[in-house]
């Protein structure tokens, strides 16, 4: 697709029209899962493992069954047993079985929260009586719940069928152990014996939930004809419907789903959690059947990012240049595989230009909800300790650690550790701009006394991708025009969509609606993940806005009885060219819609693409905080996000990207975490005891968009919703280092921690 | 099915009859209790609303001090500028309980009785020696605040009892509280530990003439530091690092999600010693 951008004058691309989406969101009219209803349907609860693992004995459902209100009950045995078959799940690969046996487990459960049953009935509060009349009879197994202790030889084993992958020989005993990858450039092991600085340090990160606002919640409606709609908010309609249908042995063209609005995903809602349950209730019940979750189910039953531990090894000479690196990574998978090993080990290098480098790690399981994906998953955990021994590496050589990530940054040319060579980059751009912000050029302040001041800075990188992709644009009657998306919109795609059709076809973006496809309203599309959405889904509705326009050029051509080569459209409408210029007023799209019946009907483009060429994002943040010395408190006091957002179709929502991205990563590296309890159980199930920060704890987040195009993109466009959360966790410890004079290597940095951490160091 | 009952009585008499049923539970704001419902977690055969009985809500100020009815919210209590005035640790605790919308209703009583060791507004109360009154079968009696909580959701009060009003009263000369606890966040969180001080000095520019100091969240209820180490003086380095010893020596918390043993303790020094030096420098200032 032709790069649009160089040479014409956008005129709705770059500007901020009021979101489309905000009136109904304020008011609260804005029909999330939750809000849906259909006549006569009936409510669904699910019965979850208090165990963390156990092998389940026997399931009584009898005294369930004759309560009054209640219309069905079912286990694993109301879905099909499927076999073991590799999917393509969100952002990373999974295994169908394992998604089956996570919706609700079979002969085991495998962590404190697993669903072992569901009851639909009149009320919910009858569902929920009707849940506490199941009985369960479990046999108790051992736990581990750590990844370190997951991998130990004498570890209690979750699946006696996982033998690692990607070594040699094939293991011939059970581990937790899922897989082992490696990444390799170089020599790294002989290339140290250049460097006269080596940093070695083991670092270690906590899980955390993506801790969207929208709890899970859908409404399904199973028809006596077997075909079955379905209403919910997730992060891809047609995921929802294939994994709908794999689950529950149906066929794809029997499930239609709706897409409803999205209170936050983040990567959690590329899964399926309650639909197959309520597919299950209404096929047996014969009702619509309506479930949502509580917050304490959401933690305890959805997905997490995972938690790693993770071992650095940097070398570099005395200019600085880095000439060795290694980097281990253990990665927790919850309780069945498919951690983002991948971009954990592909990732937290490709800010800099290496040639001996060496990154391996395991994809490891443990008696912990099955993880999903969370923004540029696996990266932040890896980036964490790369650029914390990057800013460590800095001190030790005396050197700015700005400029030591400029002598080292990656360039057009640089060939990544993961095999690629990096082209139109603006890695290098972001850090010229953070080094000439506002920020970085501010001193620090004067700290009260007490109190310790520090600024830390950090990068980091994520691939963003393209993929499936279908919009069409629809010319009304009226002359106005209807965007379709087959993305659901988490992050302001719909105005996005708009403002791109708007700007091939040289109207106000204010006649342009967009709206998010059902499953048989647009074609297929890939889930919105991986930063793709404005990407590929947008070239996709670009071009069918071209094809839009260039049919309006043939029509008025037709209406003028002139050749369609003839006709120019301009800034909304269609003139005649060439010769025929000036003999005919022009034609706006209104015109042109009002005679389409007798030109051919009516005006549709319609594109479905394999979107190729995204380009990377690259993202470097400044952080200033302070900390009180007896208390182990941190505020974060000042922080910058700067990222190369290829090009920013509306600014607005771009930064507001940046600002989440770096909330929720301030966030992982302040106070964010699992507690159990010594028994595997969840202890801080609720927004009580798991600290995302609130409003009040932190300062506007400031934000410098740099825009280096990606020409595979009509207009340039990016991907930006990931890059942000991967370099502040490094960016807060950095600070932190900077403040206290304390390298903290373990995530969260709670008060406790701090504290403990600046009495050790005192002695 | 669970389905409890409801009531709203009008007096204190059928308020008390009500209470004296199996498994009928006291509603001031609800704040904690419709949460126990709704997560199953406590389940009442009765919820009796004591908020419609003359009296329990709102603030009187008296010849002696104040009356304060137990489920007056803390947003009521903010409001009240003379009780700001004479104490603004209690206040200030108690405007410290959950989020705006929750302050609406929060109420001391139920903050008292939820008897969470953590409860924000409980520290200077105790420290102010406020009373509470009981209603009982057996009639009225008073009790001394930090007699009311008998371990982690328990209390001393009897099946049927329930706190109608707080006494606090007239502030002495040169006296002043004040509360702070320890959250990760800023707001919307329960306290690591919190520290009550009430100090009265002898003069504006007096040293300490009495002193009572507080602890929440350290122990299975709140607990009292002996604080005879800071009569006489006007809180310099010496006289605080006391302070924080004879806070830490009181503690017996555990270890939990909100906090370590060791943590814990070293903060109720860090707050009695910051707690007081806020309170001392108020006492000045009046």
């Amino acid at each position: 697709m032709n790069y649009l951008g160089k040479d014409v004058e956008l005129k709705v691309v770059g500007t901020r029209p009021i979101r489309p989406d905000g009136v109904e969101k304020v008011i609260g009219r804005a029909a999330f899962g939750a809000d849906f209803s259909v006549a006569g349907m009936i409510h669904g609860k699910v019965l979850r493992s208090p165990h963390a693992h156990a092998r389940i004995k026997s399931i009584d459902t009898s005294k369930a069954e004759a309560l009054k209100g209640v219309k069905a009950v079912i286990t694993a045995n109301d879905l099909p047993n499927i076999p073991s078959e590799e999917a393509f799940v969100g952002e990373g690969p999974a295994n169908f079985r394992d998604m089956s046996l996570n919706t609700i487990a079979r002969d085991k459960v495998l962590y404190d929260g697993h669903a072992v049953a569901a009851v639909a009935a009149t009320s919910p509060s009858i569902a929920e009586e009707a849940v506490r009349l199941i009985k369960v009879e479990y046999e108790v197994l051992p736990n581990v719940i750590d990844v370190e202790e997951a991998m130990r030889p004498d570890a209690p084993v979750l699946h006696e069928d996982l033998f690692t992958q990607g070594v040699d020989p094939k293991p011939t005993k059970a581990s937790n152990i899922a897989k082992r990858m490696e990444f390799k450039l170089g020599d790294s092991a002989s290339a140290f014996a250049k460097a006269d600085v080596v940093v070695e340090r083991k670092y270690k990160t906590a899980p955390v939930h993506q801790a969207y606002i929208e709890p899970h919640a859908c409404v399904v409606s199973y028809g006596a004809d077997g075909q079955a709609q379905v209403w919910c908010s997730s992060q891809g309609q047609f995921m929802v419907r294939a994994y709908c249908a794999k689950l529950l042995g149906m066929d794809i063209a029997d499930i239609r789903v709706f897409p409803l609005e999205i209170g936050g995903g983040f990567g959690g809602k590329t899964l399926v959690y309650l639909e197959p349950l309520a597919l299950a209730l209404s096929r047996k019940s014969g009702k619509p059947v309506k479930m949502t979750m509580s917050r304490e189910e959401v933690f305890r039953g959805s997905g997490p990012t995972s938690g790693g531990a993770i071992n650095v090894k940097i070398g570099a000479t005395k200019n600085g240049r880095i000439v060795a690196a290694e980097c281990e990574v253990m990665l927790q998978a919850g309780a069945f595989p498919g951690s983002p090993i991948g971009p954990a080990l592909m990732t937290p290098f490709a800010m800099y230009d290496l040639s001996d480098v060496t990154i391996w790690g395991y994809d490891v399981v443990s008696n912990r909800p099955k993880v999903a994906a969370y923004r540029a998953p696996g990266a932040p955990v890896s980036t964490f300790a790369t650029e914390s021994a990057v800013d460590e590496l800095a001190k030790q050589l005396g050197m700015d650690p700005l400029e030591l990530r400029l002598i080292n940054a990656a360039k057009d040319g640089t060939k990544a550790v993961y095999g690629p060579t990096l082209k139109d980059i603006g890695f290098v751009e972001t850090l010229e701009a953070a080094k000439s912000s506002p920020h970085w050029n501010s001193p620090l302040g004067e700290a009260a006394p007490g109190k310790l001041r520090g600024r830390g800075i950090a990068s980091g990188f994520w691939f963003n991708i393209g993929g499936e992709s279908s919009g069409a644009t629809y010319v009304n009657e009226d002359g106005t025009i209807t965007v379709v998306s087959g993305n659901p919109d988490i992050g302001g795609s719909r105005a996005s969509m708009g403002m791109m059709a708007a700007e091939v076809l040289g109207m106000d973006v204010k006649d342009v609606r967009t709206v998010v496809g059902d499953t048989t309203s647009v074609g297929f599309s890939f889930l919105t993940g991986g930063s793709r959405v404005t990407f590929a889904t947008g070239m996709a509705v670009t071009q069918s806005a071209e094809m839009v326009r260039d049919e309006l050029c043939k029509r008025a051509a037709l209406l003028w009885e002139i050749p369609s080569e003839a006709v120019e459209w301009k800034d909304g409408k269609a003139y005649p060219a060439g010769e025929n210029a000036g003999k005919f007023d022009p034609l706006s799209v209104a015109d042109i819609a009002a005679k389409s019946a007798r030109t051919g009907g009516p005006i549709t483009g319609k594109a479905s693409i394999n979107a190729q060429g995204a380009g990377p994002g690259y993202a470097t943040h400044i952080c200033d905080l302070e900390v009180d010395e007896e208390t182990g408190h941190t505020t974060v006091l000042r922080y910058t996000a700067i990222q190369d957002v290829g090009k920013a179709i509306h600014p607005s929502y771009v930064e507001g990207q940046l600002q989440g991205g770096a909330v929720q990563g301030i966030g992982w590296a302040l106070n964010e975490e699992y507690v159990y309890t010594k028994d595997g159980r969840l202890d801080n199930a609720g927004f009580l005891d798991y600290r995302i920060p609130v409003a009040s704890d932190l300062p506007m987040i400031e934000t410098i968009l740099v825009e280096v195009p990606n020409p595979r993109h009509p207009f340039g466009v990016k991907g930006v919703g990931e890059p942000p959360i991967v370099p502040p966790m490094a960016a807060v410890a950095n600070a932190m280092e900077n403040a206290t004079g304390v390298r903290m290597g373990s995530l969260p940095m709670s008060p406790p921690r701090i504290r403990a951490a600046l009495d050790a160091a005192k002695g | 099915m669970y389905s409890p009952t409801f009531a709203a009585p009008q007096s204190i008499d059928e308020a008390v009859r009500m209470l004296g049923a199996d498994g009928a539970k006291p509603l001031s704001g609800g704040t904690d209790l419709i949460v126990q419902l709704k997560s199953g977690r406590n389940r009442p055969a009765a919820v009796v609303d004591l908020k419609k009985i003359p009296g329990l809500v709102g603030i009187e100020e008296t010849a002696d001090g104040f009356v304060i009815g137990a489920a007056t919210a803390g947003a009521q209590l903010g409001e009240h500028a003379r009780l700001v005035a004479a104490y603004p640790g209690i206040v200030e605790g108690a405007e410290l309980i959950g989020s705006t919308q929750v302050q609406g209703r929060a109420s001391l009583a139920g903050n008292l009785c939820n008897a969470s060791p953590a409860a924000d507004s409980v520290p200077c109360l105790a420290a102010a020696g406020a009373i509470a009154v009981v209603a009982g079968p057996n009639g009225e009696r008073e009790m001394k605040v930090s007699d009311v909580p008998a371990g982690p959701g328990r209390t001393n009060l009897a099946k049927g009892e329930f706190i109608k009003s707080f006494k606090l009263k007239k502030p002495a000369a040169h006296s002043a509280d004040a509360y702070l606890r320890f959250i990760p966040r800023t707001e919307m969180d329960i306290a690591v530990v919190g520290a009550g001080v009430n100090i009265t000095r002898d003069g504006a520019n007096g040293p300490i003439k009495s002193a009572t100091v507080w602890l929440g969240a350290v122990a299975p209820t709140i607990v009292e530091v002996d604080a005879s180490c800071i009569i006489g003086t006007s809180l310099d380095d010496a006289t605080l690092a006391k302070l924080d010893a004879a806070a830490q020596s009181v503690c017996n918390p555990i270890d939990d999600k909100r906090g370590t043993i060791e943590y814990r303790t070293k903060v109720a020094g860090v707050l009695a010693r910051r707690a007081a030096s806020i309170a001392f420098k108020r006492a000045g200032e009046r």
